[in-house]
C-alpha cells in the first residue's frame, strides 16, 4: 500500500489515517481532497486581490501612473478575471465545499471515484502553472502576458498576440475544463447513486441540489469552451481561419461559442452560492427553508434557462432585432425563478428565531447584495439600454455585485458555518463580525460608484479615463484599500482560530443544523458512515 | 414491515493512489511541451512534449491497469458497477457537446453563407456553400465506403457482446477481431482521403472546419480502436463473463457514439454540404 499509515483506535486496516506527503498528493479522501482545493482557493485569491489591487491603484487618478504602457493594464485585468473565476471562486464552491460536504449530506463514505477526484484537483495546479507562466511570455507586440480580457475574443487574441501568451492560457482553460467536468462526472455520480438509504431525491439537502445542477451544466458547457479555444489555437498557431474573415472565417463564431459557456459559467458560479445560503439560513433562523419544493426547480429552471440565454452578452454586435428579442425575453425569464428564491429566503427568515452569528450576517449581505446586482442584470438583459451601456463601468458594476458581494459573500458565510466541522476549532464571533462589517462597508464604496461611472459612459477595460471620471473612481479605489483591510481581518481571524484551538462540539449551531455533517464528531473520522445511516 | 438492518456499505473505498498527481504533471509537460514545440523555444523542440506524452500514456496504462485489478478482485460490486455506467454515459455526454461545438462552427457559416453584413467573408467564400474555389469530394465514393465500415464495425461488436451473452468465447474474440480490423481499416481510408483531399487545411474555412471535425472524429476512432483492442486482450485472458463485463459494454458504447458521430458528418457535412 502506497504511503505509511496510522491506525487509528478500534479501526480496521482498511481504515488507517495516511500520514505524510502522500496523504495529500496520492489522496483518494473527499475531505482531504476538499482541503487542498480550500488552500488552493485561498492562495489564489491572494494573487487575484492583489491584481484588483494593481487596478484599482492605476484607476485611482486619470493618467496613467504605473501601467505606462497600458497593453499591461489589460494583461493585469484578464489575469485578474480568470484567476478569481477559475481559481478562487470555482475551487472554494465546488471543489473545496463540494468535496467535503456533499458525502457527508448525502450519508456516504466518500465520493464515487476518489482518484478521479483528486486527479480533478492536480489538473488545476497544473492548469494554474499555466496561467502563471503566460504571464512571462510574449503576448502583443512588445509586451508580455495576455492582455484580451478573460473572454478571449479574436481577432486580438489571435493576430493581435504573435507571442506564446494566449496559447498558455487556452492550455490552462483546457486543463481547467477537464478538471472541472470530471469533477462534476464524479458529483453527478455520488449524488445519484450513492445517497443513504431512504433519502430520495426530494429530502436531499438544497445544496447537493444546487451541486447537482452545476455539475450538469459543467458537463454541458466547459466542451464547447474547449471546442471555443482549440480553434483559437489553430488559428493562432496552424494557419487555420476559424475566426479569421479574410479565410472566410467569422469572429462572432468565437463570440457565440463563448458565451454559450460564458453565460451557464456565471450560473455554474452562483448556484452553489444559493445552497450554501439556504443552508445557513434554515439553520440560524432555526426554521425548514420556505417552499423546498420552489427552491429545487427554481434552480432547476435556473439552469436549464441559462443554456438558452447566451447572446445577452452580445446584442451590439449586429444580431437582428428579433433575435436580440428572443435573447431579451428568455433574460428576463430567468429573473423570475431566482426572485422565488430571494423571496423563499425572507420568508424562511419571516418567523423565524434568528441568531445573528457570523455566518447569518454573510447570509444576510448576501440576500441584500445578490439582489442589488440581480436587478441591474435585469436592466442589462434589456437590449435597447444594453446598446448604451455594454462594455461600460455599469456592466462591472451588475457582475461584481453578483460575484464579488454575491458569490464571496456566500463562500464567508459557508467558510465561518463549516470551518469548525472541518478543523475541530471554532473562529472568533468578535474577529468574524469585524470582519464582515469592513468587508460589506468596503465593498460597497468600492462597486457602488461604478453604476455612475458606467450609465455617465465610462468603459471598461481602460486603464486611463477622462478627467470627468475621476471622483467616483477615486472613491471606488478607497473602497478597494479598506476591503484590502478586511480581507486582513480575515486571515487574523484565520490565525487566532489556529492560535487558541477552541474545540468545536459536534454541532455549534444548535436545533436549526439538521444535515448529517452535524451528526459527526469536529472534525470527522478519516472515514465515515461505514454503516449507513438510515433518513426517515 | 420490519426495521431493516443498518447496512454496511458496499461501496469501493480506494486507498492512496499515485496517478492523479502522476497525470496533472504529465499533463503539465504535454501542455507546456505543445508551446515550446510550436515555438521552438528549446532544443530538441519536441522533447517536453514527447516526455509529456510517455506520461499521460503511462498514467492511463497504469491507472486503467489497477482498476482491472480492482475489477479482478471484486470490488466492483453491483453499486460501484452502477457508478461506474453513470460515470461512462456522462463522459460521453461531454465528448457529445465537444463535437457540438464543431458542428456550431460548420452550421454557423454553411447555413448563413451570405451574410450582409460579413463583407469580407461574403468576398472571400463567395455567399455559396460549399464556398466558392472549394472542390468537394463525392460523398458517396470514400465517404459512403467508411459509412459501411463503420456501421458493420457497430454490427460486429454487438455480435461479439451477445456472444458472450450466450457464453460463446470464440463469438466474442471473432466478433472483436472484426471491429478491430474495421476500425483499422477506417483510419486507413480516412487518412488516405486526408492525404488526396483537394483543399487545404490551413487559410480557408472549409477546410479548417473539415479537416478539424473529421479529425477529431478521426482520433476519437482511434482512441475507440485501442480500447476495443484493449477488451480483445482481456477477452483473450478470460477476464470476462456473461454476468459482469463492464470493460466491453463501455468501449461498445464509445464505439457507438463515435459512429454516430460520423453519421451526422457523413449526412450533414458530406452529402448536405455538398
Amino acid at each position: 500500500m502506497e504511503g505509511t499509515t496510522t491506525t487509528a483506535p478500534g479501526a480496521g486496516a482498511a481504515h488507517d489515517r495516511p500520514v505524510g506527503w502522500r496523504r495529500f498528493a496520492y489522496a483518494t479522501n473527499h475531505k482531504d481532497i476538499g482541503t487542498l482545493y480550500l488552500v488552493f482557493a485561498l492562495c489564489a485569491s491572494l494573487v487575484g486581490t492583489a491584481l484588483s489591487m494593481g487596478i484599482r491603484l492605476e484607476l485611482h487618478e486619470p493618467g496613467l501612473q504605473f501601467f505606462t504602457n497600458p497593453q499591461y493594464f489589460n494583461v493585469v485585468v484578464t489575469a485578474h478575471g480568470l484567476v478569481m473565476i477559475f481559481f478562487v471562486l470555482m475551487p472554494a464552491l465546488i471543489g473545496g465545499f463540494g468535496n467535503w460536504m456533499v458525502p457527508l449530506m448525502i450519508g456516504a463514505p466518500d465520493m464515487a471515484f476518489p482518484r478521479l477526484n483528486n486527479l480533478s484537483f492536480w489538473l488545476l495546479v497544473a492548469s494554474f502553472t499555466l496561467f502563471i507562466s503566460s504571464a512571462f511570455f510574449g503576448g502583443a507586440p512588445g509586451t508580455t502576458g495576455a492582455g484580451t480580457g478573460w473572454t478571449l475574443y479574436p481577432l486580438l487574441s489571435t493576430k493581435g498576440h504573435p507571442g506564446p501568451s494566449v496559447d498558455f492560457v487556452i492550455l490552462a482553460l483546457h486543463l481547467a475544463g477537464a478538471s472541472s467536468i470530471l469533477g462534476a462526472i464524479n458529483f453527478i455520480t455520488t449524488i445519484l447513486n450513492m445517497r443513504a438509504p431512504g433519502m430520495t431525491m426530494h429530502k436531499m439537502p438544497l445544496y447537493v441540489w444546487s451541486i447537482l445542477i452545476t455539475a450538469f451544466m459543467l458537463v454541458l458547457a466547459l466542451p464547447v469552451l474547449a471546442g471555443a479555444v482549440t480553434m483559437l489555437l489553430v488559428d493562432r498557431n496552424f494557419g487555420a481561419t476559424f475566426f479569421n474573415p479574410q479565410g472566410g472565417g467569422d469572429p462572432l463564431l468565437f463570440q457565440h461559442l463563448f458565451w454559450f459557456f460564458g453565460h451557464p459559467e456565471v450560473y455554474i458560479m452562483i448556484l452553489p452560492a444559493f445552497g450554501i445560503i439556504s443552508t445557513v439560513i434554515a439553520t440560524l433562523a432555526r426554521k425548514p427553508i420556505f417552499g423546498y419544493l420552489g427552491m429545487v426547480y427554481a434552480m432547476v429552471s435556473i439552469g436549464l434557462i441559462g443554456f438558452m440565454v447566451w447572446a445577452h452578452h452580445m446584442y451590439t454586435v449586429g444580431l437582428s432585432a428579433n433575435v436580440q428579442a428572443y435573447f431579451v425575453a428568455a433574460s428576463l425569464a430567468i429573473a423570475v425563478p431566482t426572485g422565488i428564491k430571494i423571496f423563499s429566503w425572507v420568508a424562511t427568515m419571516w418567523g423565524g428565531s434568528i441568531e445573528f452569528r457570523t455566518p447569518m450576517l454573510w447570509t444576510i449581505g448576501f440576500i441584500f447584495l445578490f439582489t442589488v446586482g440581480g436587478v441591474t442584470g435585469v436592466i442589462l438583459a434589456n437590449a435597447g439600454i444594453d446598446r448604451v451601456l455594454q462594455d461600460t463601468y455599469f456592466v462591472v458594476a451588475h457582475f461584481h455585485y453578483v460575484l464579488s458581494l454575491g458569490a464571496v459573500f456566500a463562500i464567508f458565510a459557508g467558510w465561518y458555518y463549516w470551518f469548525p466541522k472541518m478543523t475541530g476549532y471554532m473562529l472568533s464571533e468578535t474577529i468574524g463580525h469585524v470582519h464582515f462589517w469592513v468587508t460589506f462597508i468596503s465593498v460597497n464604496i468600492l462597486f457602488f460608484p461604478q453604476h455612475f461611472l458606467g450609465l455617465s459612459g465610462m468603459p471598461r477595460r481602460v486603464a486611463d479615463y477622462p478627467d470627468a471620471f475621476e471622483g467616483w473612481n477615486y472613491v471606488s479605489s478607497i473602497g478597494a484599500y479598506l476591503a484590502l483591510l478586511g480581507a486582513l481581518i480575515f486571515f487574523l481571524g484565520l490565525a487566532e482560530a489556529f492560535y487558541r484551538k477552541r474545540h468545536a462540539p459536534n454541532n455549534p449551531w444548535g436545533e436549526g443544523a439538521t444535515t448529517l455533517e452535524w451528526t459527526l464528531s469536529s472534525p470527522p473520522p478519516f472515514r465515515q458512515f461505514e454503516v449507513l445511516p438510515r433518513i426517515k | 414491515m420490519a426495521e431493516a438492518e443498518p447496512s454496511r456499505h458496499e461501496y469501493q473505498i480506494i486507498e492512496l493512489s499515485p496517478w492523479p498527481i502522476r497525470g496533472g504533471l504529465s499533463a503539465l509537460l504535454l501542455a507546456s511541451g505543445l508551446i515550446i514545440w510550436i515555438y521552438q523555444l528549446i532544443w530538441p523542440a519536441w522533447i517536453v512534449f514527447a516526455i509529456g506524452a510517455l506520461g499521460v500514456a503511462g498514467t492511463m496504462v497504469g491507472w486503467w491497469r489497477d482498476v482491472i485489478r480492482e475489477a479482478e478482485d471484486h470490488e466492483h460490486t453491483p453499486v460501484v458497477q452502477l457508478s461506474l455506467r453513470y460515470g461512462m454515459i456522462l463522459f460521453i455526454c461531454s465528448e457529445v457537446m465537444f463535437f457540438v461545438a464543431w458542428f456550431w462552427a460548420y452550421f454557423n457559416t454553411a447555413l448563413f453563407p451570405a451574410d450582409a453584413q460579413q463583407i469580407i467573408r461574403d468576398q472571400v467564400i463567395g455567399g455559396q456553400w460549399p464556398p466558392q474555389g472549394i472542390v468537394t469530394s463525392d460523398p458517396w465514393g470514400l465517404p459512403l465506403l467508411m459509412t459501411v465500415i463503420l456501421l458493420s464495425s457497430a454490427g460486429t461488436v454487438t455480435w461479439a457482446h451477445h456472444s458472450l451473452l450466450n457464453d460463446n468465447r470464440r463469438g466474442l474474440q471473432i466478433g472483436l477481431i472484426c471491429t478491430v480490423l474495421l476500425g483499422i481499416t477506417f483510419t486507413a481510408v480516412q487518412a488516405h482521403e486526408f492525404l488526396t483531399a483537394p483543399f487545404n487545411y490551413a487559410g480557408n474555412v472549409y477546410g479548417g472546419i473539415f479537416f478539424m471535425a473529421t479529425g477529431f472524429h478521426g482520433a476519437h476512432v482511434i482512441i475507440g480502436t485501442i480500447f476495443l483492442m484493449v477488451c480483445l486482450g482481456r477477452a483473450f485472458a478470460g477476464q470476462f463473463t456473461p454476468q459482469e463485463h463492464l470493460g466491453l459494454i463501455f468501449a461498445a458504447w464509445y464505439w457507438h457514439f463515435v459512429d454516430v458521430v460520423w453519421l451526422f458528418l457523413f449526412a450533414f457535412v458530406y452529402v448536405w454540404g455538398t
